[in-house]
């Protein structure tokens, strides 16, 4: 394992985001929202391909009803938030920037529905392979960044033997505490998730590694864990420590090959939002239709809301209270890693876990100087390139050179923007050459 | 209250006048003028202990010097097109102007300080694209430049104040009249010039040979214990901000602190060259004084505080800067014991600076992912 200088558990390189944001809202219970009139429920949000409806407009539904289906493998179902009827199968501004599909529900105001699936309260003598569908059922998807579906990341194929499950509650993001809440105000339902996990994979080895900025979620987790087989590890507060490379390397000290998947360092990572909302799939048959997300920033009242998939931010920014100060930027996300908006009526998915709107003094402005060579980005890169002279070779369209220097490694973190004293824009022109070198190997098969 | 009252009351701003842009939104307090702001902080020491050894002047050569510097930036920005205030601003002409002005005796005229800043800014700085692409360090391409310019003037020595305070270990660096002189207290000279210790030793004949009495004779007496301590808190003959090696150490001291220098590079240059001289030394005592000689005497503090760790002209890794240092520190010692000049630390800067991009090239980090430890497989 890969101690720090101060005995928690890192990986080497990263940053150390300073006055993090996360006191506005860590402190705060999670509140249920109230329900709203309408919700829009985007259909493609996540990773893979996205599910085809199978409700029109017109239809009255339940809640927990299944809205749209699978469309392969690599594709999660959606269910409906709530009860009502369905006024619309519209378009609607999605968080990545491009539209996107979705169901629009007019609430009847009732919020009824019957759990869809039998709850399995004996899940720990229930087949794997049972459990397993019961995850494709539910619609889980990865709620810590990418929504992969969970369904095939619990089914690693056969010539990849998996002996170790990480649950992520590292929440590495500044502002963010969404998972933190969760740690803390319901340790057994993330456990249980954890333990049934282990169950569908067969190991042993459970982790869930948790930064130490969250001692009593840790202390929560820690009293439970020994019943379900879960040992908690409590990691230093550096980013990207949820990084799932990151994560395995400072919890097992394996480091996942390049180009390789957690898979190929024989673990597989799940976030902690995701444990919980499996645990719920299992033990009490519902699928996912809400989640906790941390309204934040430079609004009345920052603190963390249980909303509905398919919850416009507007209605977030108004459970916060509204805006307070200058406001430079709508992230949904973190700010490291999350996305910029241009519309508030850009809906909750499954994978939002923030809503932050960054106060207008803090916002990143990239500036035009050149590279004074200080090496920050180098010491900040968690994956030890060299970023300023790829970002270099990338503007001298060097892309060989960057190829060569392994900029396809890149995480897309943004450690290395986050601290080059230029402001150069150094994780844009890195995204940029990984765009044109996959572009080019395209273009080479053809 | 109705629907509308409420959005108001939100107080969000027009959605079309949001900022779109890619990830990450925040940034490290850390900025190049902040940075430049926290190295002219660390040169201060040097600043304050050259205005103490030496007069009022040499706080004229330094504002004179940063002044010139920071206008030469100016005039050249404003010449090219460039936007001037914004370049100007960062503070990075500043740090070479007083880093020029430490690297100059305080007698020399005040053309020299014009010429120097032309030197650095333009030639050492500018001709290449400006901050980040100069691979030379400005000052030192400056000072470099001057002494090969004008080399009486940047070898005329004045001495510091307290230097004459033991006359009997001051002898070996004064001309026997001008000492004369100064002994019989009748001190009517418009100046008086000295030698440097390390002028002293380089003038000194050198041979090979384990028994050449009067090089050892000569070393002995310019390397005595009270000596060494006038020469280690500044009571010697140097460039203004190069003899206090206090006010240098709490300067590199500060540097580290606030993490703008790899602590390797000054601990690697510096025990290369005590590494090289002592060796020399013990096996040779005829051919260089002793190693804690060449530590306190010439530019070796500030050059490997200030020169060898400036981020722009050395290598990024920490492996790199290591290399870097060692070859700065072999080349100071070879031209310092055998070379014609009796100071070779801004040349061997110089030369290792043009190194950096192949060093760079050869110590790269190790991306993450790319070994695969028999040791980590086991576990």
């Amino acid at each position: 394992m890969n101690k720090s200088s101060r005995g928690v558990m890192t990986f080497k390189g990263g940053i150390h985001p300073a006055g993090n944001g996360k006191e506005l809202s860590a402190g705060k219970p999670t509140q249920t929202a109230p329900l709203l009139a309408k919700y829009v429920v985007p259909v493609a949000e996540n990773a893979g391909k996205p599910p085809v409806p199978v409700v029109k407009k017109g239809d009255l539904v339940r809640k927990y009803q299944l809205l749209a289906e699978p469309s392969g493998f690599v594709s999660a179902a959606l269910h409906a938030p709530t009860s009502g009827e369905v006024t619309g199968i519209i378009e609607v501004p999605g968080s990545m920037g491009v539209p996107v599909t979705a169901v629009e529900i007019t609430a009847d105001g009732l919020d009824q529905g019957e759990a869809p699936f039998e709850p399995l309260s004996d899940w720990r003598d229930t087949d794997p392979a049972r459990l397993l569908e019961r995850v494709g059922e539910a619609g889980l998807v990865g709620m810590g960044g990418a929504s992969f579906p969970t369904r095939v990341k619990l089914s690693p194929p056969p010539d990849k033997p998996i002996d170790t499950l990480i649950l992520n509650g590292a929440e590495c993001e500044p502002y963010l505490t969404a998972d933190h809440r969760l740690m803390l105000e319901n340790p057994e339902r993330v456990l249980t998730g954890a333990a049934i996990i282990g169950r569908i994979l067969n190991v042993r080895r459970l982790f869930i590694g948790v930064e130490i900025n969250k001692r009593d979620a840790i202390d929560a987790l820690t009293q439970l864990a020994g019943g379900y087989g879960v040992q908690v590890v409590p990691l230093a507060v550096q980013y990207p420590q949820g990084s799932e490379k990151q994560l395995i390397k400072a919890i097992t000290g394996r480091e996942v090959p390049s180009g390789g998947l957690p898979m190929d360092a024989r673990t597989v990572v799940q976030n902690v939002g995701t444990a919980a909302a499996l645990a719920d799939a299992v033990t009490l048959g519902i699928p996912l239709v809400e989640r906790i997300v941390t309204v934040t920033g430079a609004v009345v009242n920052p603190g963390n809301w249980k909303l509905k998939i398919g919850t416009p931010v507007i209605e977030a920014v108004k459970f916060a209270g509204g805006v307070t100060g200058e406001i430079g930027k709508l992230i949904l996300g973190g700010p490291m890693m999350g996305f910029a908006q241009r519309s508030y009526e850009v809906p909750v998915a499954k994978n939002t876990s923030g809503i932050l709107l960054l106060p207008e003094d803090e916002a990143l402005n990239y500036g035009s100087g050149g590279c004074i060579r200080c090496g920050r980005c180098v010491q900040g890169c968690p994956m030890h390139l060299m970023s300023c002279a790829l970002a270099t070779a990338i503007e001298s369209e060097r892309y060989d050179l960057a190829e060569a220097n392994h900029v396809m490694d890149c995480l897309e973190c943004g450690s290395c923007a986050y601290v080059c004293p230029a402001r150069r824009p150094l994780v844009q022109h890195l995204r940029r050459g990984k765009a044109e070198i996959r572009k080019r190997r395209t273009a080479v098969k053809k | 209250m109705n629907e509308n009252d409420k959005t108001d009351s939100l107080r969000l701003p027009d959605a079309g006048t949001l900022v779109l842009s890619s990830s990450p939104h925040i940034s490290a307090p850390e900025t190049v003028r902040r940075i430049m702001g926290k190295v002219l902080l660390a040169l201060l020491p040097a600043v304050a202990a050259g205005v103490w050894f030496f007069g009022f002047r040499a706080l004229l050569i330094i504002v004179l010097t940063t002044v010139f510097c920071v206008g030469v930036e100016a005039l050249w920005c404003w010449l090219a097109g460039k936007p001037v205030t914004a370049t100007v601003s960062d503070g990075s002409a500043a740090v070479t102007g007083v880093l020029l002005a430490l690297n100059l005796p305080v007698g020399v005229p005040l053309y020299v300080p014009l010429i120097g800043a032309f030197l650095a800014i333009w030639l050492g700085k500018q001709v290449y694209g400006g901050i980040g692409n100069n691979p030379f360090n400005p000052a030192l391409v400056a000072r470099v430049g001057l002494l090969i310019a004008l080399p009486a003037a940047m070898t005329t020595w004045t001495p510091p104040r307290g230097m004459m305070e033991e006359p009997a270990a001051a002898r070996a660096f004064f001309d026997p009249d001008t000492f004369k002189q100064l002994q019989g207290g009748k001190v009517e000279l418009d100046s008086v010039t000295c030698a440097t210790p390390l002028g002293v030793a380089g003038t000194t004949p050198k041979i090979i040979d384990s028994a050449n009495p009067k090089a050892e004779l000569n070393f002995a007496r310019i390397s005595q214990d009270g000596q060494l301590f006038d020469y280690f808190i500044g009571r010697r003959a140097g460039c203004i901000g190069e003899t206090c090696a206090p006010a240098l150490l709490l300067g590199a001291l500060i540097l580290i602190c606030f993490n703008l220098i790899n602590w390797r590079v000054p601990v690697c240059f510096v025990g290369t060259v005590m590494l090289i001289t002592g060796a020399v030394n013990y096996f040779f005592p005829g051919v260089t004084p002793p190693a804690l000689f060449h530590v306190l005497t010439g530019g070796l503090l500030i050059g490997a505080i200030f020169m060898a760790t400036d981020m722009v002209t050395s290598p990024i890794t920490g492996t790199g800067c290591v290399v870097f240092a060692i070859g700065c520190g072999v080349i100071t010692s070879v031209i310092r014991i055998w070379g014609n000049y009796p100071e070779g630390v801004s040349f061997s800067i110089l030369f290792m600076n043009a190194l950096v991009p192949l060093i760079d090239r050869w110590f790269v980090t190790r991306p993450f992912g790319y070994v695969v430890r028999s040791r980590e497989a086991s576990k």
